[in-house]
């Protein structure tokens, strides 16, 4: 993995990130492209860069005159964002209880909470709609977070509570003798060590949300509290797509999952590259 | 003011018996050092003494009072480990403070007794860096200063020294048995080295899976092991152990540590065959073989040429060697 690799092995590594990176990226270039472009220079060509010629921007021009686009955006936001922070904070926080403590039924505990990753939430659809409508919760956001929360939760206890048997039992011990509390302990000593995994769990937590169609229509399809890859469906009709205003809402929701994500890569770098405990 | 006493102290992780029935009493100022062989349980009872264990039976006393449910930040007690465990995000001195912060000292306090740490082990110029800027011989150093900080009662040290090379670790142990002079506080140190062992400790506490073999100052242990374990794990090169019966003694073990064997090439008791020469300066190490005793040690002071393969006499030291009965306790 050194400078000493040789020339060819290099090549060919970056020959296939490369090409990976070009598969992935080329759905979405597609989008961004057509987005800029009017209705008719879409389908006529596809794969044109938006010259002066076909240039058009009645696609944002109508997402931002229809509906309430800014809303969603905020809504999504909050949904995403709360959601994410819980996640991480009762994720960490079970994670650093299964790993840090010895008490019956530890294990089992564990295997109960990982369970969840093998089993999708969705099947849970209608117990979930029932309890919402009980509680008075349906078309609120809160009701997403919940939901999402609970979503999110297994995958990052799993992976909080490997990265957390890591974190040396020497520092922990130092911080009881030296008079800190359990939270400070896990707040101030495990949590900054653990970084690199919470961006990764971070990173895997908050693509689905924000992607979500299935639980926005469910639970909260009302218009005050519809989320961007809702809203965006008032352009997909049964006979007829609007699809400028599709590919540019599409393109506009890219943007904030970007931002996330950069904020947390930058995390997982510094996390991986800051001094440990030796 | 630092008297530890252990009563018949037990831990038990699940069904695995880790300490069984540990007594131990520890004088106010004494420095004593806990030997065994590696998981033998000497960090667990360390941990234990400190509250970051629970024992599961038995009491700890501190000058007399009953410890066991004490948290261990009210111990008054302080602990340097293997790994250093310095605060990764905090600089020097703010690791050195962390504690008295904790305790609710006024500042001027606080800034006097790390300003005054800091000198005793010169780490003046480090007092802002963070550990990770620091080499490994500095973090220790600090790990010491941030435990004599908090002026506690009794020290407890876990290999302090095992990652730091050789020259390092003398000029620490050094520091440490300094420290020890200077603060007068009680001190319980563990380590696998022999000469850190001998040359710290006022006693010494040989473990063997959870049990105390025996307690004794480093020449008891020496010139009066009580059993064959004590007596091999006591001593480098480690003590020779020959059939007893074939030498005319009762039967058992008889045991003589390598420096009270002499080698001629004319004639002895123990005919063998030189196997290996370690040549050390100083002095010379002989591995000769016999085919009934096995391979066994002979330590030499200076320069000496012997052959591999070479036939030699060995000769007990008479009034040297121990001897020990079939379970391997000592004869008297
Ligand atoms: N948390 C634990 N759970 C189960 N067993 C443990 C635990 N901690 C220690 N042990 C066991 O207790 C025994 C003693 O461990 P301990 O760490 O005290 O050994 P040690 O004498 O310090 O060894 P070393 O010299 O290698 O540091 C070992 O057999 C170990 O496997
Ligand atoms: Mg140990």
């Amino acid at each position: 993995m050194s400078a000493r690799m040789s020339t060819g092995r290099t090549v060919a590594a970056h020959a296939v990130l490369l090409t990976y990176t070009l598969i992935a990226l080329f759905p979405v270039f597609v989008i961004v492209i057509n987005s800029f472009k009017s209705r008719k220079a879409i389908f006529a060509d596809p794969l044109a860069l938006p010259l002066p010629g076909n240039f058009d921007l009645i696609g944002y021009q109508t997402v931002m005159k229809q509906g309430d686009f800014f809303l969603y955006f905020q809504n999504s936001l909050i949904v995403t964002a709360a959601s994410l922070f819980f996640v991480l904070l009762f994720g960490a926080m079970a994670a650093f209880a299964l790993s840090e403590y010895r008490f019956r039924g530890n294990t089992l505990m564990g295997l109960y909470l990982a369970l969840g990753i093998m089993i999708p939430i969705r099947l849970g659809t209608v117990a979930i709609l029932e309890i919402m409508v009980a509680s008075g919760l349906v078309n609120t956001l809160t009701a997403l977070i919940l939901v999402y929360t609970a979503q999110g939760l297994p995958l990052a206890v799993f992976i909080l509570s490997e990265f957390m048997k890591s974190v040396s039992n020497d520092l922990k011990n130092a911080g009881r003798i030296d008079g800190l509390s359990e939270y400070r302990i896990f707040f101030s000593l495990v949590l900054p060590l653990v970084r690199p995994a919470m961006a990764t769990v971070a990173v895997f937590t908050m693509i689905p949300i924000w992607n979500d169609l299935w639980f926005p229509l469910i639970l909260a399809p009302s218009e005050e509290v519809k989320t961007v890859t809702l809203g965006a469906q008032v352009f997909i009709g049964q006979f007829v797509t609007n699809w400028n205003a599709v590919l540019a809402a599409l393109s506009l929701a890219i943007v904030p999952v970007l931002v996330l994500y950069l904020i947390f890569s930058r995390q997982l770098i510094r996390g991986i590259t800051a001094g440990a405990v030796k | 003011m630092g008297a530890l006493e252990l009563k018949s102290i037990s831990k038990s992780f699940g069904s695995t018996e880790v300490i069984k029935a540990v007594d131990l009493k520890v004088e106010d100022g004494e420095f004593c050092v806990f030997v065994g062989p590696s998981g033998c349980g000497k960090s667990t009872l360390l941990r234990i003494i400190a509250g970051l264990e629970d024992a599961t039976d038995g009491d700890i006393l501190l000058d007399g009072k009953r410890v066991n449910d004490v948290a261990p930040a009210k111990r008054e007690l302080a602990m340097v480990f293997q790994t250093y465990a310095l605060y990764p995000h905090l600089t020097v001195r703010d690791n050195m403070a962390l504690a008295l912060k904790q305790a609710g000292k006024p500042r001027a306090e606080i800034t006097a007794s790390t300003d005054k740490a800091a000198a005793m082990l010169e780490l003046g110029p480090l007092l802002d860096r963070r550990p990770a800027e620091l080499s490994g011989g500095q973090r220790q150093r600090v790990a010491i200063g941030r435990a004599i900080v908090r002026t506690p009662k009794l020290f407890l040290f876990d290999e302090p020294l095992s990652n730091l090379d050789a020259a390092l670790r003398v000029a620490t142990r050094i520091e440490i048995a300094r420290l020890h002079r200077d603060l007068k506080a009680t001190m319980i140190y563990v380590t696998h080295d022999q000469v850190e062992a001998m040359t710290l400790a006022d006693r010494i506490v040989v473990l063997r899976s959870g049990r105390v073999e025996q307690v004794g100052t480093p020449m008891e242990l020496y010139n009066n092991p009580a059993n064959t374990f004590v007596a091999g794990f006591i001593g480098s090169p480690q003590m020779n152990f020959l059939d007893a019966a074939s030498l005319g003694f009762a039967p058992g073990q008889v045991g003589v540590r390598p420096e009270h064997l002499t080698i001629s090439r004319e004639d002895g008791e123990i005919a063998a065959e030189v196997s290996h020469v370690e040549k050390l300066g100083g002095e010379t190490l002989v591995y000769a073989r016999h085919p009934q005793h096995g391979l066994l040690t002979v330590r030499l002071f200076g320069e000496h040429e012997y052959a591999v393969s070479e036939q030699v006499h060995l000769t007990l030291l008479l009034d040297r060697i121990f001897q020990f009965d079939t379970e391997g306790q000592r004869r008297h």
